[in-house]
């Protein structure tokens, strides 16, 4: 297939691209998405606030201020500075698209916090895909896997992956080519190992194969040592800032103690370690105080929920209990790389191009932008889009030769050809999930990860990449699943020697280096960034990007 | 495992097949939907919303707190009732009016 812009991934990013290019242009659109748009990736079930939005009282220079300080002063300021200044355009146009927003009877939008206010967002996807289906430009591709970009002579030209309904092996050729695919799940040993494996915080289908494919291919990343980890509602993992913002609640330990503030600023990471180190302590569990509120405030939380995190109202009713009644208990989650939250993710310019020609770069898998949520990956999606308008050329596409192509159709097909193996899928994602947990800070330790462990980590995930080739393929569903975990081991490979390269403890809980104990202001003030090449992650230093540089790609 | 799926209301139509974001529904021999791997299964509760017999319940397994409730969602339209069945048998309805937000 040939195209003028292929858009890998239709969640929020993708989407809002594909409908701006729509909108702004007659360029041809293709969005492939491994499952349905309609409920694809970390918004499924849903959301229900507008966590990026300035609020009253609030600029676009408060808003990079206020992250730049939540991350510890590593961000790339000129990314988040552009996203701020769009964030309530956007907002307002996801209104028009028929998302509720809570408005005063001034007719404003009610805030739930600064840079929040509250909408119902169940229908979150379905209406961006609804808004899309709509256009006669874009084409869209459910249930279609993409595997890795096609490269030519350094720079992208296409994609290749492989359908979930049928036997058939998708060749798309475009002149521009946009990541937008989720973040990486699924890399630690989860909260609720076993039967309730995939009752995680963010989607267990964003396996990070965006970020793969980027790693694969030469692309230059940043900011993985940056991981993220949710505090959470205990079992369910389900937010908890829709109680503790809704109500303006405190952490209480099990002594009924607040906590918070005994450890420092309570950022968005010190929250977390706070309540890490209660446990530690022996002062757990950790709890939202919700007892005593009111049955109106109950009910409407039950509703929230159910827009969002439907397991968590399930939970309270299923006992005939609610938030009322007891407080709630939190937790924190496995950690996740995912750059719509912390900043990990494609070293990308000021119009989201990465470091590989005509491949863009939005939403999750974009670094350097911490924070954007929802309404950020909108805006970023807005730019990219306005950019490839801008900048796409006529002309012919240049095509792989048969050769190179038929190499990458026999390799999707191999797995179904070899002999049964030893390992079976779900064992090598236990085996990474495991090694990760132990020897890279996961949940077991703490999140602390010291050199040597990183040393045995890096080893134990070379090793189950090696075991990849003998693992069999009887179905599609099997081969979507090897890719994944393929996936997931080159995030873990480029992971690792993040954590490893960053000689400081920059982030409580998300970089917790034991050898290296201490913030160090004085040389780490830079981002650390790798480019995959013949096996090895090699590492580079970059210095920071201010808020009013435009910055582009001089290499 | 988080969803079951009543073979005797399934009425074969596939749309919980579609929507799942992890592809894990899929169609038996008799051309019911069933889910491959329940344990799989992240609980976001597309499937639910799709089905138009309510052949789809979702559930909390033992190990995250569940008790033996569950719960289902019938659409119309506007609205969305939420049914959720306590452990003992207590059932609640909750009516979700998506064209409102939340309040918190």
């Amino acid at each position: 297939m040939e195209t003028d812009v292929l858009i890998i991934g239709g969640g929020t990013a993708g989407c809002f691209s594909a409908l701006t290019i729509s909108e702004s242009s007659n360029l041809k659109v293709i969005i492939t998405d491994k499952a349905n748009i309609k409920r694809s990736g970390c918004l499924a079930a849903g959301v229900n606030a507008i966590n990026a939005y300035i609020g009253k009282g609030e600029t676009a220079e408060s808003f990079v201020d206020y992250v730049k300080r939540d991350a510890e002063g590593i961000i790339r300021e000129d990314l988040v500075y552009s996203i701020a200044k769009g964030l309530n355009q956007v907002t307002k146009r996801l209104e028009d698209l028929g998302i509720p927003i809570l408005k005063d009877e001034n007719g404003e939008y009610v805030q739930r916090g600064k840079r929040s206010i509250k909408i119902n967002g169940e229908n979150i996807k379905p209406i961006l895909a609804g808004a899309v289906t709509d256009k006669d430009n874009i084409a869209i591709l459910n249930n279609v896997n993409i595997v890795d970009y096609l490269v030519k002579e350094d720079c992208v030209i296409g994609a290749i992956g492989f359908s979930l309904k049928e036997n058939k092996i998708y060749e798309i050729y475009a002149k521009k080519i946009l990541c937008a695919t989720g973040g990486a799940s699924g890399l630690y040993k989860p909260n609720n190992p076993i039967f309730s494996r995939h009752k995680m915080w963010y989607s267990p289908f964003n396996t990070g194969a965006g970020y793969a494919m980027g790693i694969r291919a030469g692309a230059e990343m940043t900011s993985f040592e940056m991981r993220f980890i949710a505090l959470r509602c205990k079992d369910t993992i389900a937010p908890t800032g829709t109680i503790a913002q809704g109500i303006k609640t405190v952490q209480i330990n099990g002594k009924g103690e607040a906590y918070v503030e005994r450890y420092g600023k309570p950022t968005t990471h010190m929250r977390l370690y706070s309540t890490v180190m209660e446990n530690l302590k022996g002062n757990g569990p950790c709890f939202l105080r919700t007892e005593g509120i009111t049955d109106e405030q109950q009910k409407e939380f039950f509703k929230a929920y159910l827009n969002m995190a439907p397991a968590q109202t399930l939970k309270w009713l299923e006992g005939n209990t609610g938030p009322s009644h007891e407080n709630v208990e939190i937790e924190g989650t496995e950690p996740y790389i995912v750059g719509g939250h912390t900043a990990s993710g494609y070293w990308v310019d000021c119009h989201r191009r990465t470091t590989l020609k005509n491949l863009y770069a939005v939403g999750d898998v974009a670094g350097g932008s911490p924070k954007k949520y929802v309404s950020g990956c909108l805006v970023e999606g807005e730019i990219a889009a306005m950019s490839i308008i801008n900048t796409i050329e006529d002309g012919t596409i240049p095509k792989l030769d048969n050769e190179a192509i038929n190499e990458k159709i026999q390799y999707i097909s191999y797995f179904f050809d070899t002999p049964s193996s030893r390992h079976s899928i779900q064992e090598i994602e236990i085996a990474m999930q495991k090694i990760m947990d132990e020897y890279a800070g996961g949940i077991s330790k703490a999140y602390m990860y010291n050199k040597v462990k990183l040393d045995i980590a890096a080893k134990g995930i070379d090793e189950l990449l090696s075991l990849i080739d003998k693992v069999k393929a009887n179905d599609l569903y099997d081969l979507l699943s090897i890719f994944e975990i393929i996936d997931r081991l080159y995030v873990c490979k480029v992971l690792i020697k993040h954590l490893e390269a960053r000689k400081e403890t920059r982030w409580r809980c998300y970089q917790e280096n034991t050898d290296f104990p201490e913030k160090d202001d004085e040389n780490w003030m830079k981002y650390i960034n790798s480019v995959y090449r013949d096996g090895d992650v090699n590492i580079l230093f970059r210095q920071l990007v201010g808020r009013d540089k435009f910055y582009e790609h001089t290499n | 495992m988080s969803i079951q799926i009543d073979k005797n209301k399934c009425i074969s139509c596939g749309k919980c097949c579609d929507i799942c974001p992890g592809n894990l529904i899929d169609k038996d021999d008799e051309n019911k939907a069933f889910i491959r791997l329940p344990e799989e299964c992240w609980g976001c509760t597309a499937c639910l919303k799709e089905c138009p017999v309510e052949a789809i319940k979702y559930y909390l397994a033992a190990d995250i707190g569940g008790k033996g409730g569950y719960m289902y969602s019938k659409n119309h339209g506007e609205y969305m009732d939420w049914y959720i069945v306590s452990a003992d048998h207590k059932k609640y309805c909750i009516k979700i009016n998506k064209k409102v937000s939340n309040a918190y």
